[in-house]
């Protein structure tokens, strides 16, 4: 059995007298994609924000395994560490490509800024990178000097996901990655994704709404309603043979072709 | 006895010299000691940007407000100041600056970069090697180097705090990607004693190696945006670059055409609308020194030829 990659222990948030979500426990394993699903307001987005470092929980702990110390906690990180750790080993997708992504520089410089961050300082090889990078997210080399502001919305979100793996990160946060994204597009940013996680072996942890996004993605599911999780198991069988009124709702609802 | 002599005697010269109505050096001062606590601890955090509470001067903000403050809070009586915009001591803003501090703290002026031990400048640092019982004080538009790239100033800070700088090399990977080498020519972001980076004010990239291990007290006034930071004496400046792009000075194929200097930083001027052109030094008391020791460049300008386009 691997080691947990990262760990949430009754985890809990509150906006004031709103609730974000309550008394969430799963951990995450190495190679892993998990799937949060649930509708508006039940809380996906706070569990990413509180998981991924964005946000600290009102109560319970978010563990991960770091490299060097094995599992800690990350809000109790120091900062320059919990940093470290977003910029090398994490990486987020927000579900607009715009906030993930610098708009004022090059799709190359985009892609780069990673390295950089993490004190690369010869810029061929930054540049090789970003063209290796750019090919993996099947972004035409032609392209690597445009600024993101010339690209579609389906570029942009490639993109954003090649900044992302330039770092080879163990563990990847997506909000909604395909939304806002026509049909035939997201067919493909799928197809890329699911391509790039079992290739590299990268964990991830995708937030949708999107049910056929999670059967084609996801490993394991979560189904969260009112900020509490209703149901969690495999993909498949909380798909097929869901327990919860709510997840039998939730696949009933899917409008069928 | 001879100490309070001399302090009549310095006050005296005071009251004939200086504006009656006005505080020696125009700024009163409680303002005065705010600004020296600010640039005592910017000189202890070098390169560090410290907050200040900069006044309303008598010009405009972008013409010199903060460089001024500084200067009038660090001048006394015995001190000689020099000006130069551009490089230049005859410039509207350094004729300005120096008339200002003539009037207001009856202190001595000069041209000559070494007689002064006060020089403030705009966009240029002395040709002449300066030294260690000399102060300069830069003018600063904007003193935060990661702004163009990061707006939130919350964010900036933590950046420099946690020494998060991979961003300021984003700008460098641009300039190689579009034009094959660095084309940041002024304003290039430096590394002071292997912490804090900081913008040098708007002096061209030629100046940047004159900063690093610099004898003289270096000080950095930004009035608009309320900031003041220093380099110590013999501090290691270092210019931003990378491995297989190393920072280079700018370099120009003719030397100046009135004292034929080949090692200093030119000015091109056009001379005609038919494409005559001349270059000239851009630190005016450097030239002038050298032509009355002189030397001679080769003189008028000369006709643009096709090739010089090509």
């Amino acid at each position: 059995m691997t080691n947990v990659l990262l760990s949430a222990k009754n985890l809990s948030h509150h906006y004031g007298s709103q609730v974000g979500c309550i008394d969430i426990n799963f951990d995450i394993y190495p190679g892993e994609v998990l799937g949060v699903v649930g509708e508006s307001g039940s809380g996906k987005t706070t569990l990413l924000k509180n998981i991924s470092g964005l946000l600290q929980p009102s109560s319970g702990s978010v563990k991960f395994d770091t490299r060097v110390d094995g599992l800690k906690d990350i809000y109790l990180l120091s900062e320059p560490e919990r940093r470290l750790l977003m910029r090398t080993d994490w990486g987020i997708v927000f579900q607009n490509a715009r906030d993930g992504l610098r708009m004022n520089v090059s799709a190359g410089a985009n892609v780069g800024e990673r390295l950089m961050a993490i004190g690369a300082r010869n810029y061929g090889n930054i540049r090789n990178e970003a063209t290796d990078w750019l090919q993996n997210v099947e972004i035409g080399l032609e392209r690597i000097d445009h600024y993101p502001e010339t690209f579609s919305g389906g570029m942009l979100q490639r993109l954003q996901i090649a900044r992302n793996l330039v770092t080879k990160p163990r563990l990847v946060f997506m909000d909604e990655p395909t939304s806002g994204l026509d049909v035939s597009v997201q067919a493909r940013l799928l197809d890329l994704i699911r391509g790039l996680v079992s290739q590299l072996g990268i964990a991830c942890v995708i937030v949708s709404h999107d049910l056929g996004v999670m059967r084609l993605l996801s490993n394991r599911l979560i189904v969260m309603h009112q900020g509490r999780v209703v149901e969690q198991g495999l993909t498949d069988q909380v798909l097929d043979d869901p327990q919860h009124p709510y997840s039998q709702l939730l696949v009933s609802s899917i409008l069928p072709v | 006895m001879t100490a309070i002599s001399g302090d009549r005697k310095r006050s005296s010269r005071l009251k004939e010299k200086t504006l009656d109505g006005y505080n020696f050096a125009y700024l009163d001062d409680q303002t005065k000691r705010m600004i020296r606590r600010a640039t005592l601890k910017a000189v202890a955090i070098p390169g560090y940007q410290v907050p200040f509470g900069s006044r309303e001067m008598p010009l405009p903000f972008g013409w010199g407000t903060g460089g001024i403050q500084v200067t009038a809070s660090i001048i006394g009586i015995d001190d000689t100041l020099k000006v130069i915009d551009q490089g230049a001591d005859d410039t509207t803003n350094a004729v300005n600056i120096r008339r200002f501090f003539a009037k207001t703290a009856g202190v001595e002026t000069t041209e000559n970069t070494s007689d002064a031990s006060i020089i403030q400048t705009r966009h240029r640092i002395p040709e002449v090697k300066l030294k260690s019982d000399q102060i300069i004080v830069y003018q600063v538009p904007i003193p935060e180097p990661l702004r163009w790239i990061e707006p939130r100033e919350q964010e900036t800070r933590k950046m420099h705090a946690l020494t998060e700088y991979g961003v300021m090399h984003v700008g460098l990977y641009e300039n190689i990607a579009h034009f094959g080498k660095v084309t940041t020519s002024y304003d290039y972001p430096v590394q002071v004693n292997d912490h804090y980076v900081m913008s040098p004010s708007p002096i061209p990239k030629f100046d940047n190696p004159k900063m690093d291990k610099m004898p003289a007290l270096q000080l950095f006034g930004a009035g608009r945006e309320k900031r003041i930071y220093a380099v110590p004496p013999y501090t290691k400046v270092k210019s931003l670059d990378f491995d297989d792009h190393p920072f280079e000075i700018e370099s120009w194929s003719e030397c100046c055409a009135l004292c034929g200097s080949s090692s200093s930083f030119l000015d091109e001027v056009i001379t005609d609308d038919k494409g005559s052109r001349m270059f000239v030094c851009s630190d005016s008391n450097f030239c002038a020194e050298r032509r009355a020791k002189g030397h001679k460049g080769p003189g008028l300008p000369r006709k643009l030829e096709i090739k010089d386009i090509e």
